[in-house]
């Protein structure tokens, strides 16, 4: 049994391995995007604080500082053609005491070396006019009007439809479990087969160091970095106008409070070393840690009803940087180490992909008919369907409100269901849709789009909830 | 967005629960024909989906289960001519500035989007449990954490096959009610945990609801949830003690801990109570804009049917006011009335001097069991109140008679209603 033969194996379809798929399916080349887990953009990339950044923080001189710069202009332009959501409210790097606001003309400088100009230092009664809910002793903060807010899942599955829209040849819940070299080809292992692929892009994310293993290199290791997160009610959401971000140290960006596209407020993330690649589990800890830093940022948020926790993992190295690799000779390349900033680069290393393979002789220039993608509107600030009266009067679908929460409609079910890249599970309608996202968590509504759901995919409600196998 | 048509009525009645009909049927045997509007396919409310007896004896003057009870509102509504709307949604307010002749929301159905003004508006879009999330429970997030309302629902649609062993989460009535619909689709019920001291609600309905077999862990939280896939266990951690303890079970369903549905009526920019998080409303259920109204479970979840239905009656005398008289809005005028813990709130929460309020008596609820405890009501220094209730118990209602409402000063700034739980 073989998956097949193709020119290039992405291995996961996280968004910088979906990114890289969407590119070179753009162009003549047969390319195949292996996914270990259920969904597109269901691992590392469905949690996290969801900011197209600037760059303006990243250490300069390094792959992360130029790629996510340049990442930042490519998928702004991408998402307006695309769909995707994006806000720009602009950041504010909040500084709390003396020592702190000593540190800004440093970060603006480094923001300078980072080749981001736009960075302004503004004093308290600035700050406060900015941002009336924040709480007191704020003595200044650096304004970076372009860091952006985007969502995180529209963007890897923009890509990957993009992708199978163009040829790409799909497979979720296909891990690569080995790799072996037999003449010109890799031959991939898979639990459905072999894949026999001239060229191999490791973009395997937290299993990168593994699948490294198996391209036979020893390069790193990845140690999950797990960051909790709270996203608090949509009525929050006249609280911040900003990316409200701390003064960094070492060894983390901190704790922000940040709005979301989808007009919810978000606190976190915290930062945790663990060693076990699955443990996505909230804690005590985590939690009332950061609502602890809430309280302080906008302590009014800590009168909002929360809405979600989660955690996700970031990928991190022993190197702070990305782990960028191209092997020509032996047809690999990785994308390993990249931790919360791939969502903004991911475009940028599709990009850096697609340039290291044409420097070889690969043909990478992108057919006259490769098509685009419109994606599904899940931010809040562009209309929905159910304000849509046109759309709403084509297809009274679009009218009937299914979730009430986030006002997702029966017609937005069923397209997600009958999309390309449809859903694999209730997380993964979840995502496509928002569904169930709001702020009953489902107390109203479960049934109703477990049913629809249960519909489109020949299963049974409890099936789909994953009460029953 | 708005389309150019607006719909002008007298009366618009948001959401069709046990309040919001029995409002829209005393409306229209008074002479307005009001519209109401419910998001859900079909009217009737929370009722549609709890299938047990228990409802309709005020009303109906026999004992009905839920769905039949919630059909017979609709029907009474329908019959007094009302104007019944489902799968309707209110999306917003479409008030233009200085428009003082009414309230304006938009609306989206599959019909289109609409805009309705109203003379009058009343808000009874009702209660929600709160989710394991907004509790804030540590852990893992797998399949097989329901809130009762996901529960009963999927219930009543057939879905009989929920989890083997379940943990309830709360020990109020709705709690019991969950273990009924549990014990109905054949999941053993392993525990119910509260972190109060006892459970609360009545013995006899504990007893019909577990065969005294379900155990109540009292003054213990979940402090973890495990398991990937599906729920293995929960940690239960003890309030007194600290102790821990595993209990494994596949499904847990977190009950009670009510949450006012007040969207609307906060980004109306209506004054919200902060002890209820409801809109602050008097003695005739108005809130803090000219023609807004509320009524139900939004203003205290959450109590029977019966009593949303009686405030769904009491509402419309202040409605009826409004749109014949070319009255004054009176709620502007009103005293608010703040609790002090462990009282966690009173409503109605604003009063004036003399009012009349619902039956003659507040609702109250505390927070901490109390025998005999003596309950105060203070207006700046002096006491207008004094009187010993019987008990209170967290999530029950207590009643506060009305009897010390003369005794106002209007200007004399908020009053305090307090409790003394030495006894």
């Amino acid at each position: 049994m073989t998956v097949g033969a193709v020119d290039v194996a992405v291995v996961g379809a996280g968004v910088v391995g979906a990114a890289v798929a969407r590119r070179l399916g753009r162009a003549r080349l047969r390319v195949a995007l292996l996914e270990a887990g259920p969904d597109v953009g269901a691992g590392t990339s469905k949690a996290n604080t969801a900011i197209l950044h600037t760059g303006f923080d990243a250490t300069p001189g390094t792959a992360e500082s130029r790629l996510v710069a340049r990442g930042h202009a490519l998928l702004s332009a991408y998402a307006a053609q695309a769909g995707i959501p994006v806000e720009r409210t602009g950041a504010l790097l909040v500084a709390w005491t003396e020592e702190q606001h000593a540190l800004l003309p440093a970060l603006a400088q480094q923001a300078t070396a980072n080749g981001y100009e736009r960075c302004d230092i503004v004093d308290a009664a600035e700050l406060y006019r900015r941002e009336p809910h924040l709480g007191p002793g704020a003595v200044g903060a650096l304004s970076v009007p372009d860091e952006s807010l985007v969502c995180p899942w529209t963007t890897p599955l923009a890509y990957a439809t993009e992708a199978v829209a163009n040829g790409v040849a799909l497979h979720r819940s296909c891990p690569v479990t080995g790799a072996e070299r037999a003449g010109n080809h890799w031959l991939l292992a898979t639990p459905r087969g072999g894949l026999r692929c001239h060229w191999v892009v490791n973009a395997a994310g937290l299993r990168a160091d593994d699948v490294e293993r198996c391209l036979g290199h020893e390069g790193f290791t990845v140690t999950p970095r797990r960051g909790q997160l709270i996203v608090f009610d949509k009525l929050a959401r006249p609280l911040v106008r900003h990316i409200l971000l701390p003064v960094p140290t070492a060894r983390s960006k901190g704790v922000l409070v940040s709005p979301t596209v989808f007009g919810n407020v978000l606190l976190g993330p915290t930062a945790e070393d663990l060693d076990d690649k699955t443990e996505t589990a909230s804690t005590e800890d985590g939690i009332f840690g950061l609502l602890e830093h809430g309280r302080r940022i906008v302590p009014a948020l800590l009168d909002e009803e929360v809405t979600a926790v989660y955690a996700g993992l970031r990928a991190a190295t022993e190197q702070a940087d990305y782990r960028l690799a191209f092997r020509p000779d032996e047809r690999t390349m990785c994308l390993g180490g990249i931790r919360s900033t791939g969502l903004t680069s991911s475009l940028a290393l599709a990009e850096w992909v697609a340039g290291e393979l044409a420097a070889t002789g690969v043909d990478v220039d992108e057919r006259p008919d490769a098509v685009g993608v419109r994606m599904p509107n899940l931010g809040d600030e562009a209309p929905r369907p159910y304000l849509d009266a046109d759309r709403i009067a084509a297809d009274p679908e679009y009218g009937r409100i299914v979730c009430h929460c986030e006002r997702v409609t029966a017609a937005e079910i069923r397209d997600a269901c009958e999309s390309p890249v449809p859903p694999a599970d209730l997380d993964g309608l979840r995502r496509r849709t928002r569904a169930l996202m709001g702020r009953c968590q489902g107390f109203y509504c479960t049934a109703e789009v477990v049913e629809r759901f249960a519909r489109h995919t020949g299963r049974t409600a409890p099936q789909v909830l994953g009460l029953t196998p | 967005m708005i389309p150019g048509s607006v719909e002008e009525v007298e009366a618009l009645v948001v959401g069709g629960g046990p309040a919001g009909l029995a409002a829209a049927t005393a409306l229209a045997r008074a002479g307005v024909r009001p519209v109401v509007v419910d998001r859900e396919p079909e009217l009737g409310g929370i009722p549609r989906h709890t299938d047990h007896p228990g409802y309709g004896m005020r009303e109906f003057h026999r004992i009905m289960r839920g769905p039949a009870y919630a059909r017979a509102c609709v029907g009474r509504a329908e019959r007094a001519g009302a104007d019944l709307r489902g799968a309707t949604t209110v999306t917003g307010w479409a008030d233009s500035d200085g428009d003082t002749t009414g309230r304006a929301v938009t609306t989206t159905s599959p019909g289109g989007i609409g805009v309705i003004r109203a003379r009058a508006v009343l808000l009874a879009t009702g209660t929600r449990e709160r989710p394991r999330t907004a509790r804030l429970v540590p852990g893992t997030r797998p399949a097989g954490l329901l809130t009762t309302g996901a529960l009963q629902q999927l219930v009543a649609l057939g879905n009989e096959t929920i989890g083997r062993r379940a943990v309830v989460v709360g020990a109020e009535h709705v709690s019991f009610s969950a273990v009924l619909t549990l014990r109905h689709a054949g999941c053993l019920v392993a525990a119910m945990v509260t972190d109060e001291r006892r459970h609360q609600s009545y013995a006899a309905l504990r007893l019909a609801a577990t065969w005294g077999r379900v155990p109540v862990l009292t003054r213990s939280v979940i402090t973890a949830i495990t398991g990937r896939k599906r729920v293995e266990a929960v940690e239960l951690t003890g309030l007194d003690t600290g102790g821990t303890q595993r209990l494994e079970c596949d499904t847990v369903v977190f009950t009670g801990d009510w949450f006012p549905d007040h969207e609307l009526a906060r980004r109306g920019g209506l004054v919200i109570d902060p002890g209820t998080r409801a809109p602050r409303v008097d003695a005739g259920y108005r809130a803090s804009a000219p023609g807004v109204f509320a009524a139900g479970n939004l203003l205290h979840g959450a109590e029977t049917a019966g009593v949303c239905a009686r405030d769904g009656d009491w509402v419309v005398a202040a409605m009826l006011d409004w749109l014949r008289a070319d009255a004054r809005w009176p709620a502007a005028d009103g005293v608010p009335v703040e609790c002090l813990p462990p009282l966690r709130w009173v409503s109605p929460n604003a009063v004036a001097p003399g009012a009349a309020v619902p039956h003659g008596r507040f609702l109250l609820r505390s927070s901490a069991f109390a025998r005999r405890p003596r309950i105060t009501v203070d207006q700046a220094e002096r006491t207008l109140w004094s009187e010993r209730l019987r008990r209170t118990v967290p999530t029950m209602p207590v009643h506060l008679r009305a009897g010390w409402l003369d005794r106002i000063d209007p200007n004399g700034g908020a009053v305090h209603v307090s409790v003394e739980t030495s006894s």
